[in-house]
């Protein structure tokens, strides 16, 4: 294997971050960089924030049909074999092991968690359910669990929603411990954000498509990330490229091909190859303008099609990243 | 399913064009070309979007987020010689500015008004939350829908994959208001017992020994601030969710063809239904529309080899071969979709080469949407 430096710093950490714009295929990435770990002998779980559980169905097509919603606990941590793990974070379920842990009396706890009052209050409190979430997936990091029966993982890879709001997410702690002051959630929640701008503990990874808004969506992370957390984006990976198949002089050839007389089979064909050059060319751009934004250069990934998707796919392009550099 | 009209007779008679959808799937070029389109039917038309593409945004001479509509230079529209008979507005959300404006539409004075925007839980987390953007783009409309004067107005949601989020942001608020929490914080510690029951006393209790005097007082504040609107808040909520069942009101989901925005947009549909919403259509862009499924690309290849080369013949072939895999699958998903969800009607637009960054490229998106362009069909 390959030595791959920018990949290996990017693994080397208790929680990964991934980011990007919705759409450009933060799960199927997460997925990806949760089987490279775990090939690499760590203890790895992806956790799916602010949706479901893709992993399973994405790993195993045979796991879930199309459009059938995840079943088992949804709250749950699943083996899927091999090393790795996932989960999908559920606020209330994150709300009730938080008031276990801190209340340390089970019958109190439960009278909060069961209070409708606490509920609404709950609901209703600005950035509760973020503090919640971003507290469970630092607990998932803990070299001693803190959840009961639950064994230490050595990677957390988060498959974090959209950046804007990934950045609130990885904020609430600091707010949280800034507003309170004292008292137990301010001390909990200074912890958790030393453990989130602690470089050695915590990195972020942006995921984007070679299309503009996506990009401008990650060039933007990155100063973000700066400015509001005092980090960087650890990496970008490009997704989803398509195959480059012209050079620059093919295009009068098939120019005049098509001026010529053709079938319209062949028509269809002259007209295709020219608009998928197009494309690429668009792409080019965008991708440019990736690597001319961020320090270290990107990793670019290939379009994969859905049902080609698998573990052994999945795999397979992890074995780019691998490879790249 | 897709008629030869598309949207225009989904769409006629309506007020309001709600967008919803995931991520990446196209809403924000769906939402701005129904806004061109009934423009230039005629009508005054105000698109609220939430984060457009730059150059997009730039097309419609959208430079920054804002928190009115502006009017769309009429020189810009006119498309091919096309004119465009209405007005086009069009804003770019800013929701920590229109949760602040909503907050000085509703406080009683200016000392209320200046109390909450000043509150540390307001300031720093109102508009960093889940569902914070939601709630903006939502009030937004109901305010612009009341006062704004238009014929229409298309509003492109925030990319979620929980349509509930958007659909409960307003009933969340509500909720929380009628619910006795509130009494109880906004009541004087030792009252609150008695006004709410020992229970909420009791959890006060271990919610203090938990969130430490100073976060409780913080969120208390946070509340007591808002106490003066509720009333405000309470009307506006029932008035929004009202809005959403309106007749005149059109919900369309966007999806594009992959497997992975059609799982969502079926999953989407579902919630909907199970919310009590109507969904009036579904667009379902970029698929890839083989116009000749018989087009065999080892004759291309052989047909091209000699003006070509063999190199890039094969390259050819390999490029159509992709692209019949890729038209194969949006069928089969288009298929999918319309077995899952039944009743609603599909229009499809075709997989166009390139961004859509400006009028012209948007009106020919909306020439699938309405009909004009014979559609892509499954």
């Amino acid at each position: 294997m390959a030595p791959n430096r920018r990949l290996d710093r990017m693994l080397d950490r208790r929680l990964l971050f991934v980011t990007g714009k919705g759409g450009v295929g933060r799960t199927t990435v997460a997925a990806v960089l949760g089987l490279v770990a775990a090939g690499r002998g760590l203890r790895t779980i992806v956790a799916a924030v602010g949706g479901r559980d893709e992993l399973p169905r994405l790993l195993g097509p045979d796991e879930g049909r199309p459009g059938r919603t995840g079943d088992g606990d949804p709250a749950g941590e699943r083996d899927l074999g091999s090393g790795l793990f996932s989960i999908a974070i559920d606020p209330q379920q994150a709300m009730e092991e938080y008031l276990r842990d801190q209340l340390r009396v089970g019958a109190l706890a439960d009278m909060l968690s069961s209070s409708r009052t606490f509920g609404y209050l709950a609901a209703a409190t600005p950035g509760l359910r973020e503090l919640l979430t971003v507290g469970k997936v630092w607990e998932l990091a803990q070299p001693e669990r803190r959840a009961a029966g639950g064994d230490p993982y050595d990677l957390v890879i988060v498959d974090a929603p959209a950046t804007g709001y990934a950045i609130s997410l990885m904020a609430a702690p600091r707010t949280f411990a800034a507003l309170a002051r004292r008292g137990p959630i301010s001390r909990h929640a200074a912890t958790i954000h030393e453990t989130l701008v602690d470089p050695r503990m915590t990195g972020v990874v942006g995921v984007t498509t070679a299309a503009e808004p996506a990009v401008n969506e990650i060039l933007e992370t990155g100063g973000r990330l700066e400015r509001e957390l005092g980090i960087g984006l650890d990496g970008v990976i490009v997704n989803a490229l398509r195959p480059s198949r012209f050079a620059r002089r093919d295009r009068a050839r098939l120019r005049a091909a098509l001026a010529g007389d053709p079938t319209p089979a062949v028509r269809q064909a002259l007209i295709l190859a020219l608009a998928a050059d197009d494309e690429v060319r668009v792409e080019r751009a965008q991708l440019r303008r990736v690597t001319e934004g961020v320090t270290d250069r990107p990793f670019e990934l290939p379009l994969i099609r859905a049902e080609e998707l698998g573990r052994e796919a999945l795999i397979g392009v992890g074995k780019l990243l691998e490879e790249a550099e | 399913m897709s008629g030869p009209e598309g949207l225009g007779k989904l769409l006629e008679g309506r007020r309001i064009c709600i967008c919803v959808g995931a991520g990446g799937v196209g809403k924000t070029t769906t939402a701005a070309a129904i806004g061109l389109e009934l423009a230039c039917g005629g009508q005054k038309v105000a698109v609220v979007t939430i984060d457009p593409a730059r150059r997009l945004a730039g097309a419609l001479g959208l430079d920054q987020l804002d928190n009115e509509p502006r009017l769309v230079d009429p020189d810009r529209l006119g498309v091919g010689g096309v004119e465009c008979r209405g007005e086009l507005w069009a804003m770019m959300l800013d929701p920590k500015r229109t949760f602040d404006e909503l907050i000085g539409r509703l406080a009683p004075d200016e000392r209320a008004r200046e109390e909450v925007l000043s509150n540390r839980i307001y300031r720093e987390l109102s508009s960093a939350v889940a569902g914070s953007q939601e709630f903006t783009a939502i009030a937004k409309l109901y305010e612009l829908d009341r006062e704004g004067g238009y014929d229409a107005i298309v509003l492109d949601t925030p990319p979620s994959r929980n349509a509930l989020d958007f659909i409960q942001a307003p009933a969340h608020l509500t909720q929380f208001f009628e619910g006795r929490a509130l009494r109880a914080l906004l009541a004087p510690t030792s009252l609150a017992s008695r006004v709410v029951g020992r229970g909420t006393g009791l959890m006060f209790g271990v919610l203090r020994r938990l969130t430490g005097v100073d976060l409780l007082g913080e969120i208390g504040g946070f509340f007591q601030s808002l106490s003066g609107m509720l009333e405000g808040f309470g009307e506006r909520a029932a008035g929004v969710a009202e809005l959403l069942r309106d007749p005149a009101t059109a919900v369309v989901l966007v999806s594009s063809a992959e497997r992975q925005p059609i799982d969502e947009a079926i999953a989407f549909a579902r919630e909907l239904d199970r919310a009590g919403m109507r969904l009036t259509g579904v667009v379902v862009n970029r698929m890839h529309v083989d116009l000749d499924q018989r087009s065999d690309p080892d004759e291309v290849e052989s047909a091209l080899a000699g003006e070509l080369g063999e190199r890039l013949a094969g390259r050819v072939a390999d490029n159509l071969r992709d692209f019949q895999a890729l038209a194969g699958r949006d069928r089969l998903e288009a298929q999918r979709l319309e077995r899952e969800l039944g009743d609603p009607p599909i229009v499809y637009v075709p997989h166009l080469a390139g961004d859509v960054h400006d009028v012209a490229s948007l009106g020919r998106v909306a020439g699938y949407l309405f009909g004009a362009v014979p559609g892509a069909r499954g």
